[in-house]
């Protein structure tokens, strides 16, 4: 690993080149979708020359994958596929990643980067406690965990006594979580009398799939004792380890062996050079089953200029600093404002004024409420009639949106409005910026 | 069955007096009010002198207010008086929702009562009448 994390740059760029060239052809081939979306664009899959020409080929968006639920988007046929994984979302429009054998072995080998950026590798005890199961983060973690040769625990989330049982007993060394979980461990921990900067044994932390801010990831450190190293990923390139903090803690180095980066304009839509700030878009370079090319991730970030003390070159992207569109992460989980919009449009008790409040909890961990203004035609007669309807929307609301969502009924006209327009989202969260 | 108006009200400080005058102002007379409070909302039941005017002032004031049908029954003013009323509710299976007392005199207290099953309510009206209780009728309380 060591090889390609300092393999002069201009090598890389050639493994992108090659890489670029048969996934285009791979997608314009296996795929109806980019076929047509080229065809449309004029874009020839056989005309790139450069990593430049590239952007001659159109964006794909999340809403293209989505149209293409389940399957559509799969470049291989389902039997070289041995495992699936969903996006946090709405049931039904959902983002479906393929992973063929060779899939899941890059994937391992990205987030064991992490683990490689912490010196760390078969004498170090991974705990993996981001859920297992759809969600990318568990499995991910955990096969970088076995590509590292460590020892991997899969904890997978919740039973937090458990965790800290495991984490002072068993001795773990990095552990792989939300940052908001890990706060939460560690809360829970001294509440427990037990001092986990003492107790635990860990050096590092390899935290993703929510935004944290830097004073965040200092009272984590202080906490934990250990040394923070934020990840980035998603389910529609593959999952956490797209690009990953090095131990200088200063920008994520992509795994630019496997995805090709390049911040646009999200506006016009135009490449931007290196240190300006832009959306992320992404193409993947070996993948088997769910490649991309040209993915607009929505997430806002630059590419950092200049070489990373750590002697690692791959360029790094800096953190993510905010998106394009409306999408929250709650407590690891992406949420559309649309999302809750669909389910608020079936319950005439309500008004369609709104609004979501996230903020944080005594715990440190993500707390969402609903102020909802009451309708005439509800019958709101009874303390236990508000009761019901408050427990009927919070449980749709779980349903759809996988997060635990505290619904409170409030009186007509209470909820701001600007430009007639209800302000719909109030982040009042301390972790974040 | 007589009307009772019905208010969401938030549970903020000044809320409360906020409705009442609303009412005083545009000369509405209370028989009754009651509040259910939770720590976050309350929900405020008014029995007054003129529902329809009461509900467009309170809809003109901003309020969430609806009508809803209680029935009101009155019952002998001594010790016992209401027992033997809630007892005759249990064991005609007849299930009350919410009920207060709105007014007293010196041998007779009027409570109001929400009927858990609406479509039941006219059985158990009959009913309570034919046990020697008087349910009062709209104009009787206006």
């Amino acid at each position: 690993m060591q090889e390609i994390l300092h393999a002069p740059h201009e090598k890389i760029e050639e493994i992108q080149l090659e890489g670029i060239k048969k996934t285009v052809i791979q997608c314009y081939e296996n795929v109806a979708f980019y076929k047509r979306s080229f065809d449309e664009a004029g874009f020839d899959p056989h005309s790139i020359k450069s990593l430049e020409d590239l952007q001659k080929a159109p964006f794909v968006t999340k809403q293209d994958l989505r149209d293409n639920y389940p399957y559509g988007m799969f470049a291989t046929p389902l039997s070289e596929v041995k495992e699936i994984h969903m996006s946090s979302g709405t049931t039904g429009v959902a983002t479906v990643g393929g992973y063929t054998q060779h899939d899941l072995d890059i994937w391992g080998e990205c987030f064991a980067r992490g683990i490689e950026y912490a010196n760390g590798g078969k004498d170090d005890v991974v705990h993996v406690c981001y859920g297992y199961g759809l969600f990318t983060g568990g499995l991910g973690a955990h096969y970088g965990g076995l590509y590292s040769g460590a020892t991997t625990i899969p904890m997978s989330a919740g039973n937090t006594e458990r965790q800290i049982r495991v984490l002072k007993e068993m001795g773990s060394t990095i552990i792989c979580c939300t940052p908001s979980y890990a706060m939460h461990i560690a809360d829970t921990a001294l509440e427990m009398g037990i001092d986990p900067a003492r107790d635990f044994h860990l050096r590092a932390g390899i935290h993703g799939a929510e935004p944290f801010s830097d004073n965040f990831r200092r009272d984590l450190e202080r906490k934990l004792n250990y040394h923070v190293l934020d990840v980035y990923g998603l389910t529609e390139t593959m999952g956490p380890g797209v690009a990953i903090e090095c131990w200088e803690q200063n920008g994520l180095h992509l795994a630019e062996d496997h995805f090709y980066a390049e911040i646009i304009d999200p506006n016009t839509g135009e490449v931007l050079p290196d240190g300006e700030w832009g959306e992320l878009v992404l193409t993947t370079i070996d993948r088997e089953a769910s490649p991309v090319v040209r993915y607009r991730t929505r997430d806002i970030t630059r590419i950092l200029p200049g070489e990373c003390a750590c002697g690692c070159t791959h360029r790094r992207i800096d953190r993510i600093h905010g998106r394009t569109d409306d999408m929250l992460i709650i407590r690891g989980v992406n949420v559309f404002p649309s999302q809750i919009e669909d389910v608020m449009k079936t319950f005439d008790q309500v008004s369609s004024w709104y609004q979501i409040e996230v903020d944080t909890d005594h715990r440190s961990l993500d707390m969402v409420t609903l102020k909802a203004e009451v309708n005439p035609d509800f019958a709101f007669d009874s303390v236990a009639a508000v009761e019901r309807l408050q427990k009927e929307i919070s449980a749709r609301l779980k349903t759809a949106l996988s997060v635990g969502v505290k619904v409170k009924l409030v009186e007509p006209k209470t909820i701001a409005r600007s430009e007639g327009k209800a302000k719909r989202i109030v982040d009042l969260r301390k972790g974040i910026k | 069955m007589i009307d009772q108006i019905t208010v969401f009200l938030e549970n903020k400080r000044g809320r409360i007096a906020s409705l009442c005058r609303t009412l005083g102002d545009a000369n509405i007379n209370m028989a009754a009010l009651s509040v259910a409070d939770t720590t976050e909302y309350g929900i405020v039941r008014i029995i007054c002198s003129d529902t329809a005017a009461a509900l467009s002032a309170l809809d003109a004031g901003g309020y969430r207010a609806i009508k809803t049908k209680v029935m009101a029954i009155a019952v002998p003013h001594h010790p016992g008086g209401a027992a033997d009323l809630l007892e005759k509710l249990d064991d005609l299976d007849v299930d009350i929702e919410y009920f207060y007392c709105f007014s007293t005199t010196d041998d007779m207290a009027v409570l109001a009562l929400k009927i858990a099953d609406p479509a039941s309510a006219a059985e158990a009206s009959w009913a309570i009448e034919k046990a020697g209780f008087h349910v009062f009728d709209q104009d009787e309380v206006e």
